[in-house]
């Protein structure tokens, strides 16, 4: 385990979640391509304060991405249930409104 | 801890939360994808854990179990198919993503290895966790005063957005509407 290696894996969550969150039509599924950068976010944020700089204040910016996270989770969730309410859609591209 | 075992440690959580989350946009239903998703979310915390931060390791692990676990509540409730049993194959710009994801990795990838990191500075303090919780209600407070409104400002406009019928539908925009827009008219002679 070295930080290469650490950051490395981090990428390759950081781009499957790329992948998933131009590919997938429904909302729910775009959300987890999202989830699944900021869980890559948060390894490589792990790996660099235990190689680079493992005084507190690091953990406190890991504690801001993940509360960054929650927050983009229940906005994600709210949003996700109004486009339901409005219009009964569920996938992206079917809430094309502010398609220019 | 034994460097070999938390080598053999790493590399396992490595494999498996970059599997588990590669499944998520390959398995069949989107109640497999959000366990993959969870297990992904495990691992990493592990792999946390392994660093030394006991703390942020465990909430990472309890709090995407949770939200996962929400997750599959919630597309049980609004996604319209049994999401445990429908295939599906849901996707755009399938070449695209996938280039746009191999573009990614590459780039970061270099980043990760060509960069000359430089050495570690300082060493972790014995109780990591304790050390935190100085931080955050000592020198790093900002942090948690300026969090605290952003959850509660979530949370109301989570229930605003998300609400089906609000003093505002039934009162409209100055809450002057008289009488009140209902679905079902009440009171005498209705």
């Amino acid at each position: 385990m070295t930080l290469e290696t650490v950051l490395l894996v981090a990428a390759a969550l950081i781009a499957v979640g790329v992948y998933g969150a131009l590919s997938q039509q429904v909302v729910v599924m775009v959300m987890m391509g999202l989830e699944l950068m900021i869980n890559g976010v948060i390894l490589a944020g792990g790996g660099l304060w235990w190689f680079l700089a493992p005084d507190p204040s690091g953990q406190v910016l890991l504690l801001v991405v993940i509360a960054a996270m929650t927050v983009e989770m229940a906005m994600g969730f709210a949003v996700a249930t109004l486009l339901h309410r409005q219009a009964g859609h569920d996938m992206t591209d079917m809430a094309a409104e502010l398609h220019g | 801890m034994n460097a070999v075992l938390v080598d053999v440690g790493f590399w396992l959580c490595a494999v498996v939360s970059v599997v588990a989350g590669a499944l998520v946009f390959y398995v069949d239903s989107m109640a497999r994808a959000t366990y993959a998703l969870a297990v992904s979310f495990v691992a990493v915390g592990a792999a946390l854990l392994l660093m030394g931060q006991a703390y942020m390791g465990v909430i990472v692990i309890l709090m995407m179990v949770m939200e996962m676990a929400v997750m599959a509540v919630y597309m049980v409730m609004f996604m319209g198919m049994n999401p445990a049993l429908m295939p599906m194959s849901m996707v755009h710009s399938h070449r695209s993503s996938i280039a746009a994801g191999v573009g990614t990795f590459l780039l970061l990838g270099a980043g990760a290895v060509l960069v000359p990191w430089p050495t570690r500075r300082g060493a972790p303090t014995a109780d990591v966790t304790a050390a935190l919780g100085e931080a955050i209600m000592e020198s790093h407070m900002i942090v948690m005063i300026a969090m605290g409104p952003v959850m509660v400002v979530t949370i109301v406009a989570g229930v605003v957005l998300s609400s089906h019928r609000t003093r505002y539908d039934r009162l409209g925009d100055d809450l002057d509407r008289r009488p009140a827009d209902e679905p079902q008219s009440g009171g005498v002679g209705r």
